[in-house]
């Protein structure tokens, strides 16, 4: 009853359980897998409902990466290197950003972009009601299998690119890759998830979430084309020259040092909990649009 | 004229549409800058890499970033924002049928909306673009003669309305399918690749560069980025606005066609 309560009062309730059992903890995580689960099978069931248009989306990511690809390959048309950044390590590069951002978008695009949807209707009192956290639900409502797709694409390439570099990384360095990838998902994730609570305050949120799609073109850039200021703001602020150089760096051996590692680390666990403190104050200030 | 009056308001309407969400359109007008510095940024770097008066193709350090430049200005002149959803929309959902009614054009009706998203577009973005050139003045080349500049200016126009009836004409899918925004991906991504959006044209391989022009996508852009830039003169310059001339043509009649067509399917449904 009382663990019923905490849930109810939502948004500040939960995973403050300090100290509980732990037996409860694998309880609790237990139902949110289930209810995860659910979640993955209405998503699939409203994939297979559209298929040419879950093919058709694909063939757009698909069209657009090439591009990128493209764009690199008539850039060394004209140059050897981009700083130190040699071709194929730059492809590295492109392919690791869009595995990053094709896995994010799988989980929690749509479920970011569709927040101030669910404002504007007032269809959030209806998940502020239900007894999970809502930001869980919120963030994690709808899955984008399409995203899993094209982050096979982009994993695809990066092998490509690791041949041409004959890069043979320990099975250590590998799972070390994918958990700076998951720290850069992070990344994105909660800085995303912080645009959309703008729409707390101002109605028409989703043309400024799509705004964050402008910055995915700097996390696709090798981290040495810029400096002084705009590094400092990219980096510090808006870690976009870490969600996916520091992870590739580590890959390609070019880390300068092991601070690059903690840095990425370090930003991710800000960018977190600057958004989980947005999202608590956002909440409290929610009026329903219902009334 | 009271036949244009209406067009007029229309337009006035338009303008106030934009500004109705200021605080939205602001914020993405500059999200969208970040993209171009992060350009200019690279690009920067590899000329140093490749050592002083480095050329890539034709172009020097200050002509590579007066292109990405006044590519920026065309954009900001000429890009097709929202209308293309706007008018799928309108037929999905069935708008369109108030049309069939008034004495009023919808192509006409939305080309006006079209200009006053420009115009809006423009007063926001004329104080970042206006720093920005500022900022870069060293880098940012003038163009050689005021005829160049009065070319360039029929060239943007040309360009405009290519743009806007491609769209047009894209938006017309949604009498035929349900989703349109694929499809107008699509399209944007071989436009945004080869109408010398991510990079000038002429630094790709001859071949390709000719291929080019055998389609409307340097018409939406480079063409008279190129006018500007003093790299298309004289006979190739004549020959090149007619050519431009003729795609907005083919584009309308296209737009219109599908637009004929469209109307008698979409009759038949409504009932």
């Amino acid at each position: 009853m009382n663990r019923k309560h905490q849930d109810y009062s939502t948004a500040a309730g939960q995973g403050q359980e300090a100290g509980g059992l732990a037996s409860s903890r694998l309880a609790k995580l237990g139902r949110y897998a289930g209810i995860y689960a659910a979640l993955w099978k209405n998503s699939v069931t409203r994939e297979t409902m559209f298929k040419g248009n879950f093919l058709l989306w694909i063939v757009v990511e698909l069209l657009w990466f090439g591009l990128q690809l493209g764009f690199i390959g008539v850039l060394y048309l004209h140059t050897d290197a981009i700083g130190t950044w040699t071709k194929w390590e730059v492809v590295l590069l492109v392919g690791a950003s869009q595995f990053i951002q094709q896995i994010y978008q799988a989980f929690f695009l749509i479920n970011c972009a569709n927040l101030s949807e669910l404002i504007r209707t007032g269809k959030l009192d209806f998940l502020l009601m239900l007894p999970v956290n809502t930001r869980f639900v919120v963030s994690l409502r709808q899955v984008d299998l399409g995203g899993f797709v094209n982050a096979s694409s982009a994993l695809a390439v990066m092998l490509y690119a690791a041949r041409q570099l004959q890069l043979v990384p320990t099975v250590g360095t590998v799972f070390a890759f994918l958990g700076l990838c998951a720290a850069g998902i992070l990344i994105h994730y909660s800085l995303m998830f912080m645009l959309a609570t703008i729409s707390f305050w101002t109605v028409k949120a989703q043309g400024i979430v799509f705004g964050y799609y402008n910055l995915f073109q700097i996390a696709r850039m090798p981290d040495e084309a810029f400096r002084g200021m705009y590094k400092a703001v990219f980096t510090f602020v808006l870690p976009m020259l870490l969600v996916s150089n520091v992870p590739v760096r580590l890959l390609a051996d070019k880390l300068e040092s092991h601070g690059a590692l903690l840095l990425l680390l370090g930003m991710a666990a800000a960018c977190a909990v600057v958004s989980e403190w947005v999202w608590r104050l956002s909440v409290r200030r929610y009026t329903s649009a219902s009334n | 004229m009271p036949g244009l009056t209406k067009y007029w308001h229309v337009l006035n309407i338009g303008v106030q549409n934009s500004l109705t969400y200021r605080f939205n359109f602001l914020t993405r007008t500059l999200f969208g800058f970040i993209p171009l510095t992060a350009m200019l940024w690279l690009w920067r770097t590899i000329y140093e890499g490749k050592g002083a008066d480095a050329t890539v193709g034709t172009y020097t350090l200050a002509q590579m970033i007066s292109y990405y430049l006044v590519v920026t200005v065309v954009d900001a002149f000429t890009a097709v924002s929202e209308d293309d959803w706007q008018i799928a929309a309108d037929i999905k959902d069935g708008r369109i049928s108030q049309f069939l009614l008034k004495p009023i054009d919808y192509l006409w009706f939305r080309l006006c909306l079209y200009f006053s998203g420009r115009l809006t577009y423009l007063a926001v973005a004329f104080v970042p673009v206006t720093l920005l050139i500022l900022y870069l003045r060293h880098y940012f080349v003038l163009p050689p003669d005021g005829m160049t500049v009065a070319f360039f200016a029929l060239s943007v126009l040309l360009t405009a309305l290519l743009q806007f009836f491609l769209s047009y004409m894209m938006a017309m899918l949604a009498f035929w399918v349900l989703e349109v925004s694929t499809f107008i991906f699509i399209l944007y991504a071989f436009e945004y690749i080869a109408s010398g959006h991510m990079f000038p044209l002429d630094i790709l391989p001859p071949v390709v560069e000719g291929a080019l022009y055998f389609t409307p996508f340097p018409y939406q852009l480079y063409f008279p980025v190129g006018i500007y830039m003093g790299k298309v003169t004289g006979m190739e310059l004549i020959t090149g606005l007619v050519m431009q001339a003729g795609w907005v043509v083919l584009a309308y009649l296209l737009a219109r066609f599908a637009w004929h067509r469209g109307i008698k399917r979409y009759a038949a449904a409504g009932g």
